[in-house]
């Protein structure tokens, strides 16, 4: 090895001692190695220093040393005046309940918090490998049908509370989960329809795919907001969070089509000739020997795309259904707390990242377990 | 006996039965294609009774009427009076005005991104890490409210901050010195454009050449006569003249200079920053498929390190990053419809105000669609030739 010695990338050329192994010796060593390599990496580390020092002391200013934390009732003036030097986290605690939940009858609003904590279970149950079961599926049949009870109500003594009055955290939460939780079957048959050998069915789901991934979701969400009563039979009115959902899990079964479709492509061909030789039927072969192969394969860009779905949920703004972005910009539309709208934004901002992270941590963490490096 | 060259096994005779593979295959699609034509008749015979009783004609003869909807950001002419089908190009237009730009800088921004994120400096390419994973993290129409929040928040235009001499930020926009371009600028840039072609032409020649002797055969003085003197001359000749109009500041508002609107500036920045961290994740991903030993092998060739990174490791990276690049790409252009949020009328917006004008919804989305299928299609094409181009040549 030493005959590399004189590369200049080496990181500790002979000749040089090492540095003394205590915590100090330790610390300089890390910060020579990490931070100081070099005059120019250097030179970037102080500038990068400066910078983040700056940008710290200013946040650090808005956010919590200028900062109204409180005011009485609605009466913002203190808010006022400290406008573009401090930040009025007042409007949160003022705001929450309608940016979580929407306009839901106050008094019953435990329910959709409920609902809430019921998919935060879901979704840590479904991420254990040790859960992933058949009867998983009966988790999760038994789960959504919960929530559904929850907010609707009607039944055990609650009262009914009809769809127009959801609103915030739960509804963004229904979106994403209802959409994936029929989605995905949905993306399954398309993605075996596309790899048929029958040529029309393969250009019918060729078709589906490539239309729905072809245009901007906003303009599929339109197109349930305004084209779906076009299309419907005199006097049939679906309810338009039903009518988005819809849109979402065509939208969802495009995009999760191509990522099965993916893994249907690693499975090797020895699989299928083996469930041939077995004399299994063509369903009992995808059931029992090529699904689950092909979706192990992809578990970690599957996760991307949930992910990916979740984030645009929060589109539906545009059509005036009220998730948890739509709540936000409505609780500031209040003439009293008009000019705090990047607090809120913040403040909703924290919890999608909360979600997303959690999401992307796991993505990752998956894709370490299968290659280990 | 001896074995005579296998001959096909006789087709067997049609049964008609649903165990016959052909005929259970013919059967299974003839079902899921009468399914289909029957859905799609059902809601088309809906829609043209709906349409008769709202008394909505089809078709786009609607597109030669009078507009009458403003649009306040557009590069080309327009005013309400103009039909339809004006509105429609202006949208056309804006779409591609963000989505062209924001691919371009969003690349830049983002292949930085990327490589600072394998930077050896640790505080370098931690910085880019919480980059990366904030903006991928958050919805892109959450962080496009938030820009345009804050661009509505900065003064107005009589404090406007001035970073730089002739640079406006206010409630306004973003106001920019701009040259302005006549006839003779054109034929420069033109000149230009022709010079690098040529150039690149000539490139390709000395490396042939350098490839039978090999000579290495220096470029830089074709690139100073091809680039720099010719458009120099052109310029000269046609008399063109480049003078910077700085904006200036008349009672209300500026006067001169290239303004960016507050929409189109806050749709920008969002654009560019939520595709930089999805790009820079790619670049680092392309980045380090290359193997370590492609490194080591030219520096055991003695060559630079910037020589090997441009012909050795980037032609590499380009291979693996290519792909998903492009359909970062498509998710731009086609998130550049979020616009209509802020109330920038690119063409899914001014498509939806047609609709709520005339009704006529099928066409309207017709016309959406044609214009992201006509794009992604262009955009998948360009990549596609681009990526045959430095794809691995293999014998």
């Amino acid at each position: 090895m030493s005959s590399v010695a004189h590369l200049p990338q080496d990181p500790l050329p002979i000749g040089r001692p090492r540095v003394q192994r205590t915590l100090g010796g330790a610390i300089v060593a890390w910060l020579r190695a990490n931070l100081f390599p070099s005059i120019p990496s250097g030179i970037v580390t102080l500038l990068l220093l400066f910078l983040l020092g700056k940008a710290c002391f200013s946040l650090w200013q808005w956010g919590i040393a200028n900062a109204v934390w409180s005011v009485p009732g609605s009466d913002t003036g203190a808010c006022r005046s400290v406008r573009g030097l401090g930040a009025c986290w007042a409007v949160v605690p003022e705001k929450y309940r309608f940016i979580l939940f929407g306009t839901y009858p106050f008094d019953e609003q435990w329910r959709p918090a409920l609902a809430v904590l019921i998919f935060i279970a879901l979704f840590i149950v479904s991420s254990r490998r040790s859960f992933w079961r058949k009867e998983l599926f009966l988790v999760w049949a038994a789960a959504l049908i919960a929530i559904g009870v929850l907010m609707w109500g009607g039944l055990f003594g609650m009262s009914f509370v009809s769809q127009d009055r959801w609103g915030g955290l739960p509804v963004t939460l229904i979106l994403a989960t209802f959409g994936l939780a029929f989605g995905f079957p949905l993306g399954v048959l398309v993605a075996l329809g596309r790899r048929s050998k029958l040529p029309a069915i393969r250009s019918l789901c060729v078709l589906y795919v490539e239309l729905i991934r072809g245009v901007p979701l906003i303009s599929l969400l339109f197109m349930s907001s305004v084209m779906f009563p076009l299309f419907m039979p005199d006097g049939v009115n679906i309810d338009k969070l039903l009518r988005a959902q819809i849109a979402f899990i065509l939208y969802a079964g495009a995009y999760l089509a191509e990522v099965v479709r993916g893994g249907l492509q690693a499975v090797p061909r020895g699989q299928y000739e083996a469930g041939d030789a077995l004399g299994l039927s063509y369903w009992q072969k995808h059931a029992l020997i090529v699904l689950p192969q092909a979706i192990r394969h992809v578990i970690p860009p599957l996760v991307n795309t949930f992910l990916a779905f979740f984030k645009d949920t929060s589109l539906v703004l545009i059509i005036g259904i009220f998730d948890l972005l739509t709540t936000a910009k409505t609780a500031i539309v209040d003439p009293a707390w008009q000019s705090f709208s990047v607090e809120v934004y913040l403040f909703v901002g924290v919890i999608y990242f909360v979600f997303s992270f959690a999401m992307s941590r796991y993505s990752r963490s998956l894709e370490a377990q299968r290659t280990p490096t | 006996m001896t074995t005579s060259t296998p001959k096909r096994p006789p087709a067997r005779p049609w049964r008609l039965s649903l165990d016959d593979p052909r005929v259970a295959g013919l059967f299974w699609q003839v079902v899921v294609v009468g399914i289909a034509v029957a859905i799609v008749a059902f809601l088309w015979s809906n829609a043209v009774h709906n349409l008769s009783v709202r008394r909505i004609s089809t078709g786009f003869a609607f597109l030669g009427r009078e507009a009458g909807m403003p649009i306040a950001d557009s590069w080309i002419d327009y005013s309400p009076k103009n039909t339809y089908l004006r509105a429609f190009i202006v949208g056309i237009v804006n779409t591609l005005r963000v989505a062209v730009i924001g691919i371009v800088l969003a690349t830049v921004v983002g292949t930085l991104v990327g490589i600072a994120r394998l930077s050896t400096n640790w505080l370098l390419s931690r910085l880019a890490a919480v980059y990366v994973e904030v903006l991928r993290d958050l919805p892109l129409l959450l962080q496009l409210l938030f820009w345009y929040v804050l661009m509505q928040g900065l003064p107005a235009a009589r404090q406007a901050w001035k970073p730089v001499e002739g640079v406006f930020l206010s409630n306004r926009g973003l106001i920019l010195p701009s040259i302005p371009l006549s006839a003779p600028n054109w034929w420069t840039i033109l000149a230009l454009i022709a010079g690098l072609i040529v150039l690149q032409l000539v490139r390709r020649r000395l490396i042939a050449q350098q490839m039978l002797d090999g000579r290495a055969r220096p470029a830089w003085p074709y690139a100073l006569g091809l680039v720099v003197a010719l458009p120099a001359l052109v310029s000269y000749l046609a008399g063109a003249s480049w003078s910077i109009t700085l904006p200036e500041l008349r009672g209300f508002n500026f006067v001169g200079g290239l303004t960016l609107a507050p929409e189109y500036f806050a749709l920008l920045i969002a654009l560019v920053t939520y595709t930089s961290a999805f790009i820079a994740e790619i670049v680092r991903s392309g980045i380090q498929a290359v193997p370590r030993g492609q490194w080591d092998a030219a520096k055991a060739l003695g060559l630079k390190r910037s020589f090997a990174l441009q012909h050795i490791v980037l032609p590499q990276a380009l291979r693996v990053i290519i792909p998903p690049m492009t359909s970062q790409y498509l998710n731009l252009t086609k998130n550049s419809s979020l616009a209509v949020a802020v109330g920038y009328q690119d063409i899914v917006s001014i498509a939806n105000t047609t609709l709520n004008q005339t009704g006529q919804a099928i066409e309207s989305i017709a016309l959406i669609m044609m214009v992201f299928l006509t794009i992604s299609l262009g955009i998948s094409f360009f990549m596609n030739w681009y990526n045959a181009r430095i794809a691995l040549v293999e014998r």
